[in-house]
């Protein structure tokens, strides 16, 4: 069992997909699960469908849906931390890793989730990746916590080679969804509850795929 | 945000002539527009808190609408404008969502910075 989950994620909506259901499932275990969220996702393009944002309103309701799906998944504690949108990979490195390193020290995590540092697509992606990387590879080995390390760059897996985590997370497919659809202003799925019991969404959502990041 | 009102937005502009107005001011294709489709090239661009006095202004067309503001020195300018929040006359929020209901323009003035 893990001690500590520490999830650090550029955009509220970064964790619906990828790994809100396994996250669910550590919890669900007894693990306690800290998300440190760097930006609000404020410039976002999707507003929702009929739109219900602005660029000036749209901080405020991804904040909301931030809270909402942590809701779903369980997670209480979390870290907003206050940068914007877009800009993570022009922040000074060394206080984006101070904080991140505070981060660490504080809650002392066995398990640390991002994006890969390189093929994760969005450029806030990579960059909070690469200040977790940073900062993690700066401790004495023998402290380090594992990171687990989300990719979706088109041909990444012939670069990395397949993921090494495999999770069946169709057991928490209802606080999966529960925490995709909190983001409504950034997705629309179909809101009929006998869904999440469907074969259709089990192969569209039910497993999770994580590679394990290699300091050496 | 509503469909955008050009006489209620003309209004807007005209009463901010000549003041020190701080612009957001951005256009984009989404982070994701070549990861989706490689037809498609991804860029987008923004300034947020420019400071900025214009001496003239209009929105022109039929809708989508354009903005043109004459500076001293430059113009600013926007085109594909669809949208605008009514709910606040002391900002103006203007913005262009394409057939997906998506951001890919936006124009935003105020005497107070976002």
């Amino acid at each position: 069992m893990e001690r500590h989950i520490l999830v650090v994620f550029p955009h509220p909506d970064d964790e619906c997909f990828g790994t809100s259901g396994s996250l669910a499932k550590y919890i669900s275990e007894g693990t306690a699960v800290t998300y440190a969220c760097l930006t609000l996702g404020e410039r976002a393009r999707n507003m929702g469908n009929p739109i219900m944002a602005n660029r000036v309103s749209l901080p405020q309701i991804r904040k909301l849906e931030l809270h909402e799906s942590c809701q779903h998944i369980g997670i209480t504690d979390i870290r907003m931390m206050g940068y914007l949108d877009k800009t993570i990979e022009f922040e000074d490195h060394e206080k984006l890793d101070k904080r991140i390193n505070d981060l660490i020290t504080e809650l002392n995590p066995s398990l640390v989730i991002t994006f890969h540092p390189k093929y994760s697509v969005h450029p806030d992606h990579d960059a909070t990746g690469a200040a977790v990387i940073r900062t993690i590879a700066k401790m004495p080995k023998e402290q380090r916590p594992t990171v687990h390390c989300l990719a979706f760059t088109k041909g990444c897996e012939e670069i990395l080679g397949k993921p090494d985590v495999i999770t069946d997370v169709s057991a928490f497919l209802k606080q999966k969804l529960g925490s995709i659809q909190s983001h409504r202003s950034q997705w629309q799925l179909p809101a009929d509850p006998q869904m999440v019991e469907s074969e259709e969404m089990k192969e569209r959502f039910g497993t999770e795929r994580f590679w394990t990041y290699s300091f050496e | 945000m509503q469909l955008i009102d050009q006489e209620k937005v003309q209004r807007i502009i005209d009463q901010f002539i000549d003041q020190d107005l701080y612009i957001h001011l951005e256009m984009t294709t989404g982070a994701y527009a070549s990861h989706n489709d490689n037809t498609k090239f991804t860029a987008s661009t923004f300034i947020t808190n420019g400071l900025v006095k214009y001496s003239l202004g209009s929105i022109e067309g039929d809708g989508p609408f354009r903005v043109g503001l004459k500076m001293n020195q430059g113009w600013i300018y926007s085109q594909g404008l669809t949208h605008w929040d009514e709910s606040n006359v002391e900002q103006l929020i203007l913005a262009g969502h394409d057939q997906d209901g998506k951001l890919v323009v936006s124009l935003q003035l105020s005497r107070e910075p976002f």
